[in-house]
C-alpha cells in the first residue's frame, strides 16, 4: 500500500485549493529553475531511470520517447513542440480530469520541464470538448502561472522561454490518437497519420513534436524532485511508481485512487472502492484498463497484480487504468455490445478494416445480445476481429477487436447458451397431427 | 540507394523510395486502391499490406519507406490472410451490382476481388447505401459503390486545384462528395473517372451505353487544345463512343481535358457526309464530281493571285502540305493559317513554339504569362504549371484580365507594359519561363509583344545555350504544324485580312471557321473543306466533306513542336473521305495531280518540306544560341488591356459547339441561370 509520504496527487479529491497558491502550499513550482539549471540530458537521464512508462495506455518508457527528440534544432529552423494529450475520452477513464481540475499547476509545471528537456519552445495542452469546466480551470491555472512569471519569458526565472496553449477539442475520441490530435490541433480532421513518420520527426506543423498524456508529465516534476530512484523503488520491476486507478462499475464506492503499480486487483477494489457489490463471489469479470483491453473473469481477477506486465501475461492490458468491475448482474455480451457501438460510432473512416468491421461487428454483436445467431458464427466474429487487428493505421482498431476478443475468449459458453435460448423459444411447434 | 530484399530477390531502390516501388522494381505485384503515383500517399484503403520482418505487424507498403538491408515478403499466409481480410471489408458495403455497373470488366476491385478476395460472403447483414451526389454536367455518380479510398479528393486538390471534394461524417457513414452539391469547376473533372478504383464516379454522357471489351480502341492525339493530348479513342462500329487519356510523361502524364473527353459527341452531329454545291443561291447534295467540276470551272483562268487558302485549327499536316501543294500548282502565294489574325514569326522556329517544353516547366523556377491563361487554354499544362508549384519555389505571375489559375499567381496589370514588373523576379531565378498567349498575339500590336516578350526573356537570362524559357502556348492544334510547313502568304501573298472583303475570288477553306466569316467578299467563290457544317460550310459555294481527326491517320505537332500521329479509328461518315485524298483527287480533275498517291507518299513529301517531320514524339534539348528576336519593335506595344483569347473552354470549335455536353458545360459553368433570391 502506497504510503501517504509518497502520494503525489495530493489534491486529487479536490479538498484542497487550486489555484497558485494552493499548489505551492502542496510543493508545486519549489526549485523549478533549479531542476531546469540541471540541462536536459541530466533530466532525461533522470527520467530514464526513474522508469517511468506512459500513463495514456500504451506504456512506452517516457524518457526514451524524449531522447527521441532532436538534440539540436534541424537546420531548417524548425521548432519543436509539446503537446499533452488531455483527450481522456476512454470508457471508464477520469483521472485526468481530476488532474486538470483539482491539479493544474503538476501540469503546468510538468509542461516547462518536460518541454525544456526536449527543447520545446512552446507546449499545447488538447482538452477534451465535453472538459469544460476542466478547461476553464486549467486555463486560470495558465493565466495565473504567466501573470507569476512561471510560463512565458524566462519562465520561473530559469532562463528558458516557453509558451502554454490550451486547446479544447470537439469532443470525438479519435482525437485522444496522438497523430489524430496532432491533425486536429493544426484546424484538420481528426484522422490519425500514417507512421513513419513518427511525431517525434514530423508532428505538429511538420515540427519535431512529442504528445504526453497528462499524468505522465503531471509527475514528472515529483520525480525529478525526489529522484528518479524514489520513483523506480515503488511498484514492481519495469511497472515502476505510482498509477491513479479509476474504479466504476458494481462497486460499492466508484473512486479515483493513486497507488503503486503491481497492487492486487482484489486490493484495489477492495481496500478503495468498497469491495464488488454483494461482495467478491458476486465478481463477474473486470475490464481492467479502460474500454479498449479485453475483459478477465473472476478466476483471474482473484491473483492478477494491476501492472502492465502482469495483465499482458493474461491477455488484457493495464491500458489507461480504468477498472471496469461487472458482478455477476451483468448481461456481458450487452456489455460488450455496448462497447462495439461505441467503437463503431467513433471510427473515423479512413481506413477500410475499422471503417467497415466497428459496423460489423457491432451488428453482429447486437443479433448476439438476443442470440439471434448461429454458433459457427461466434467463429466468424473472431476471425472478423482478427481480420481487423493490426491492419489499421491506429490503434482504434485494435481496441474495438480485444473487448470482442476477450468475450469470446471466456464466455463463449455465455455466447452459445444465448443462442441454444433464442432457438429454443422460437423452435417451430409440432405440426399438430390429425386423428388417425 | 537502398538494397533490400523482396521475395527473395534483390532489388536496388532510391533512398525515400516506398516499400511498394521496390516490389514493383522486383517485379511483385501489389494490390492497391488508395496509391495512385501521381497523388500523395493516404495508405488508408489496407490492400497494400506486406510483411516486413522485424515490424510487429503487416506494414502499409505504399507508405513505408525503403530502409538498407530490410526483407519484404509479399507471398505468405498473413499476408495472404491480410488482403482476403481488406478484401472482403471493402466488399461487405460494396453493392456487387457488377452486372449493371459501367466500371464492369474495367474495375480495379472487381479484378482484385478475383485475385485476392474470397470465394463467398460472410456477411449476413444489411449493407449501407449512399445518397447519390452531382458533380456536374461530365461525372455521374453511384455513391453507393464508393470504397472511400479518397484518391478523387487528393485528385480535386493536388492536380486540379479545386479543394472542393472531401469526406463529411466519419466511420461507416463517411461520404465523398462536395459537401454543398454543386457542378466541380475544374476543366480536369473527367479525370476523376479514370482515377476512382471502383464505379463510384463514372463517365456521365457514356452511361450504360457499352462495355469495354465491345470497344475497339485507337491510339490518337487531342486537337482540341494544341497541347496535343495524347488519347485513346474507343468505337464501336462506325461510333466513338469515348475518349480516354494515354499516358505520356511528357505531354500530358495521364491526364485529359474535359472538352478532349468529352467533346466526341460532336463528331455525330451536323456532319458534312456528302458533297454540296450553290445553286440559285442555295446549297444542294451533289455528287463529288459534280463539286469537282463547278470548283474547276470556278478555276478555269482564274490567275494564281486571285485563290486563297486558310487551314483551320484541326487541320492534320498531311492535309495542309496537299492544300499547299494545290495552290502552288495553281500559281498562288495566298496561303494562311492564323484565322484569329496572331502575329507569330515563322522567321524561326523557336518563335512559334513552347521551347521549354511541357516537362520542362518541372526544372522551371520562375513564371510570367503575358496574355496567357493556361487554365482554359491548355488545362492539363496548367496542372503541370500546379505541379511545379506544389513543390515549393516557384513565384507565378501574369498579366492580362484577373483570373483565378487554380494556384497563387501574382497578376501585375492588364497591359503589356506591367511585364517590366515581372523581370526582377525572372532575373532573380535560374531558369526562368516567359509563356506568351494568343491573347496577347492577335491585336494589332502582336509582333510588338512577341518582340517585347522576347527582349523580356533575353534579358532576365532565360534565353541561354542550356536554357530555353521563351514560350508561345498556342490554342489551335494545327499551327505549329501549319508554321512548321509554312503555310504562310509566300512572297507578294495575301493575308488572311487582305483575302477578305473580295481581295481573292476563290477562297479555299479547309476546315477553317474561327475568323469573321461575314467578311468574305460577297462576289468571292468559297470552297469549304471540312467535317462539320458550321459558319464556314453555311457561306461555302461548293462543300467538300472532310474527316474528323478520329477518321483519319494524322500528323499534328503541338506548341512545343512535337510531332506526334494519330490513327483511324473510325471510318468517315457518307461520302466524306481523308483530307488530302480529296485535295489529291481534285488535283486530278484539273489535270495537275500532286505526286503522292499514298499516305505513306505524303509523309514523306512532309518530310521533305521540313526535316522536323522525320521524327514522331523526339523534341531535341533546347538552349537558344542565337538572341536575336523576332521581327516587331518592342516599343510600338500599346496601352490597351490585354483579353483573353479562350472565353468559354468548352466551345471553340466545330466539333465542340457540335457536341451536347459541351453545350451542357457550357450552360452550367459559362452561362449559368440566374437563381432567384430565397
Amino acid at each position: 500500500m502506497l504510503a501517504d509520504q509518497d502520494r503525489i496527487f495530493t489534491n486529487l479529491y479536490g479538498q484542497h485549493d487550486w489555484t497558485l497558491e494552493g499548489a505551492r502550499a502542496r510543493g508545486d513550482w519549489d526549485g523549478t529553475a533549479a531542476i531546469i539549471a540541471r540541462g536536459r540530458d541530466a533530466i532525461i537521464e533522470e527520467m530514464k531511470a526513474s522508469g517511468l512508462r506512459g500513463r495514456g495506455g500504451a506504456g512506452f518508457p517516457t524518457g526514451m520517447k524524449w531522447s527521441f527528440m532532436p538534440k539540436q534544432a534541424p537546420p531548417d529552423g524548425r521548432p519543436s513542440y509539446l503537446v499533452i494529450n488531455a483527450d481522456e475520452s476512454e470508457p471508464g477513464t477520469c483521472k485526468d480530469r481530476d488532474i486538470l481540475r483539482h491539479d493544474p499547476h503538476k501540469l503546468i509545471e510538468g509542461c516547462l520541464i518536460a518541454s525544456f528537456a526536449m527543447g520545446a519552445s512552446a507546449c499545447y495542452i488538447y482538452v477534451r470538448g465535453e472538459y469544460y469546466n476542466e478547461a476553464r480551470n486549467l486555463q486560470a491555472a495558465v493565466d495565473q502561472a504567466y501573470e507569476a512569471n512561471l510560463v512565458g519569458k524566462n519562465a520561473a526565472g530559469s532562463g528558458y522561454d516557453f509558451e502554454l496553449y490550451v486547446h479544447r477539442g470537439a469532443g470525438a475520441y479519435i482525437c485522444g490518437e496522438e497523430t489524430a490530435l496532432l491533425e486536429s490541433l493544426e484546424g484538420k480532421k481528426g484522422m490519425p497519420r500514417l507512421k513513419p513518420p513518427f511525431p517525434a520527426a514530423v508532428g505538429l506543423y511538420g515540427c519535431p513534436t512529442t504528445v504526453n498524456n497528462v499524468e505522465t508529465i503531471a509527475v514528472v516534476p515529483a520525480i525529478l524532485r525526489r529522484g528518479g530512484a524514489w520513483f523506480s523503488a515503488l511498484g514492481r520491476p519495469k511497472n515502476a511508481g505510482t498509477k491513479i486507478f479509476c474504479i466504476s462499475g458494481h462497486v460499492n464506492k466508484p473512486c479515483n485512487v493513486e497507488e503503486e503499480l503491481g497492487i492486487p486487483l482484489r486490493e484495489l477494489i477492495d481496500r478503495y472502492a468498497g469491495g464488488v457489490r454483494g461482495g467478491w463471489d458476486n465478481l463477474l469479470a473486470v475490464i481492467p484498463g479502460g474500454s479498449s483491453v479485453p475483459l478477465i473473469p473472476k478466476d483471474i481477477c482473484d491473483t492478477v497484480l494491476m501492472d502492465f506486465d502482469s495483465l499482458r501475461d493474461v491477455k488484457s492490458g493495464l491500458g489507461t487504468a480504468g477498472v471496469i468491475v461487472m458482478d455477476k448482474s451483468t448481461d456481458v455480451i450487452r456489455a460488450i455490445d455496448r462497447l462495439a457501438q461505441f467503437y463503431k460510432h467513433e471510427s473515423c473512416g479512413q481506413c477500410t478494416p475499422c471503417r467497415e468491421g466497428t459496423g460489423w461487428m457491432m451488428r453482429v454483436m447486437h443479433r448476439m445480445v438476443q442470440g439471434r445467431a448461429e454458433i459457427e458464427e461466434i467463429d466468424t466474429l473472431e476471425k472478423v476481429t482478427k481480420q481487423v487487428e493490426g491492419h489499421t493505421i491506429c490503434a482504434l482498431g485494435d481496441a474495438a477487436a480485444w473487448p470482442i476478443q476477450g468475450l469470446i475468449r471466456h464466455f463463449r459458453p455465455v455466447m452459445e447458451e444465448r443462442i441454444a435460448q433464442y432457438k429454443a423459444a422460437r423452435a417451430p411447434r409440432p405440426m399438430p397431427m390429425a386423428a388417425e | 540507394m537502398a538494397k533490400l530484399t523482396v521475395d527473395g530477390t534483390e532489388v536496388e531502390v532510391p533512398n525515400g523510395a516506398s516499400v511498394l516501388q521496390a516490389c514493383e522494381a522486383a517485379g511483385v505485384e501489389i494490390p492497391r486502391f488508395c496509391y495512385h503515383e501521381r497523388l500523395s500517399v493516404a495508405g488508408n484503403c489496407r490492400m497494400c499490406l506486406v510483411e516486413v520482418e522485424k515490424a510487429p505487424k503487416p506494414v502499409a507498403s505504399c507508405a513505408y519507406p525503403v530502409a538498407d538491408g530490410m526483407v519484404v515478403k509479399t507471398d505468405t499466409a498473413v499476408v495472404r490472410q491480410a488482403r482476403r481480410g481488406v478484401m472482403e471489408f471493402l466488399l461487405i458495403n460494396h453493392p456487387l451490382d457488377c452486372p449493371i455497373c459501367d466500371q464492369g470488366g474495367e474495375c480495379d476491385l472487381q479484378d482484385q476481388a478475383y485475385s485476392y478476395g474470397m470465394d463467398h460472403s460472410r456477411f449476413a447483414e444489411n449493407k449501407r447505401a449512399v445518397k447519390d451526389k452531382y458533380l456536374g454536367p461530365l461525372v455521374k455518380t453511384f455513391m453507393t459503390r464508393c470504397i472511400h479510398c479518397t484518391r478523387c479528393i487528393r485528385f480535386s486538390s493536388e492536380v486540379a486545384g479545386v479543394a472542393e471534394m472531401g469526406a463529411t461524417s466519419r466511420g461507416e457513414n463517411m461520404e465523398v462528395g462536395t459537401y454543398i452539391e454543386k457542378a466541380l469547376t475544374t476543366e480536369l473533372s473527367g479525370n476523376l473517372i479514370d482515377i476512382c478504383p471502383v464505379g463510384a464516379l463514372l463517365n456521365k454522357p457514356y452511361s450504360f451505353t457499352a462495355r469495354p471489351w465491345e470497344l475497339r480502341k485507337t491510339d490518337s492525339v487531342d486537337v482540341h487544345d494544341a497541347l496535343g493530348s495524347n488519347i485513346r479513342v474507343d468505337a464501336r462500329g462506325s461510333e466513338v463512343l469515348r475518349i480516354l487519356p494515354r499516358t505520356n510523361e511528357d505531354v500530358n502524364e495521364e491526364w485529359l481535358g474535359d472538352k478532349s473527353r468529352f467533346s466526341h459527341d460532336g463528331l455525330k452531329r451536323r456532319r458534312l457526309d456528302k458533297p454540296w454545291v450553290r445553286q440559285d443561291g442555295k446549297l444542294r447534295p451533289a455528287s463529288w464530281p459534280e463539286a469537282f467540276g463547278a470548283i474547276a470551272a470556278k478555276l478555269k483562268d482564274l490567275p494564281g493571285e486571285r485563290i486563297g487558302a486558310v487551314a483551320g485549327d484541326l487541320c492534320d499536316a498531311e492535309s495542309m502540305v496537299a492544300l499547299k501543294d494545290l495552290m502552288a500548282s495553281l500559281g498562288s502565294q495566298d496561303l494562311d493559317c492564323r484565322q484569329d489574325g496572331a502575329a507569330l514569326d515563322g522567321g524561326r522556329r523557336d518563335f512559334y513554339t513552347f521551347n521549354t517544353t511541357v516537362a520542362g516547366i518541372e526544372d522551371a523556377d520562375a513564371i510570367l504569362l503575358v496574355g496567357s491563361n493556361p487554365r482554359r487554354e491548355a488545362p492539363v499544362l496548367n496542372a503541370r504549371i500546379r505541379k511545379r508549384l506544389n513543390h515549393g519555389g516557384y513565384p507565378v505571375a501574369y498579366v492580362g484580365q484577373p483570373a483565378d489559375l487554380t494556384y497563387a499567381a501574382r497578376h501585375l496589370g492588364d497591359g503589356v507594359a506591367a511585364i517590366e514588373d515581372a523581370a526582377e523576379m525572372l532575373r532573380g531565378a535560374k531558369r526562368p519561363m516567359v509563356i506568351v498567349g494568343q491573347g496577347a498575339l492577335r491585336r494589332p500590336d502582336g509582333a510588338a509583344i512577341l518582340a517585347a516578350a522576347w527582349a523580356l526573356a533575353a534579358s532576365v537570362g532565360a534565353l541561354t545555350p542550356e536554357w530555353h524559357g521563351f514560350n508561345v502556348l498556342h490554342t489551335a492544334a494545327a499551327r505549329v504544324g501549319a508554321l512548321d510547313l509554312g503555310f504562310l502568304p509566300g512572297l507578294g501573298g495575301k493575308a488572311l485580312p487582305a483575302m477578305l472583303g473580295g481581295g481573292v475570288d476563290l477562297l479555299w477553306l479547309l476546315g477553317a471557321d474561327e475568323f469573321d466569316i461575314a467578311a468574305i467578299g460577297a462576289n468571292t467563290f468559297v470552297v469549304y473543306q471540312g467535317h462539320h457544317g458550321d459558319r464556314g460550310a453555311a457561306r461555302a459555294d461548293v462543300i467538300l466533306p472532310g474527316a474528323a481527326y478520329t477518321e483519319k491517320g494524322g500528323t499534328y505537332v503541338n506548341t512545343e513542336g512535337r510531332v506526334q500521329r494519330g490513327y483511324v479509328a473510325v471510318q468517315p461518315p457518307g461520302e466524306a473521305r481523308e483530307d488530302w485524298a480529296i485535295l489529291r483527287a481534285f488535283s486530278a480533275v484539273l489535270g495537275k495531280p500532286l505526286p503522292y498517291d499514298s499516305i505513306q507518299e505524303v509523309r514523306d513529301r512532309l518530310a521533305a518540306v521540313n526535316p522536323v517531320f522525320k521524327t514522331l514524339q523526339e523534341l531535341p534539348h533546347r538552349g537558344c544560341t542565337d538572341q536575336a528576336g523576332p521581327s516587331g519593335d518592342p516599343a510600338g506595344v500599346d496601352r490597351e488591356p490585354l483579353l483573353p483569347a479562350v472565353v468559354n473552354y468548352y466551345q471553340t470549335n466545330a466539333i465542340n459547339r457540335a457536341s451536347a455536353t459541351m453545350a451542357e458545360c457550357t450552360r452550367t459553368y459559362v452561362t449559368p441561370m440566374l437563381q432567384a433570391a430565397e
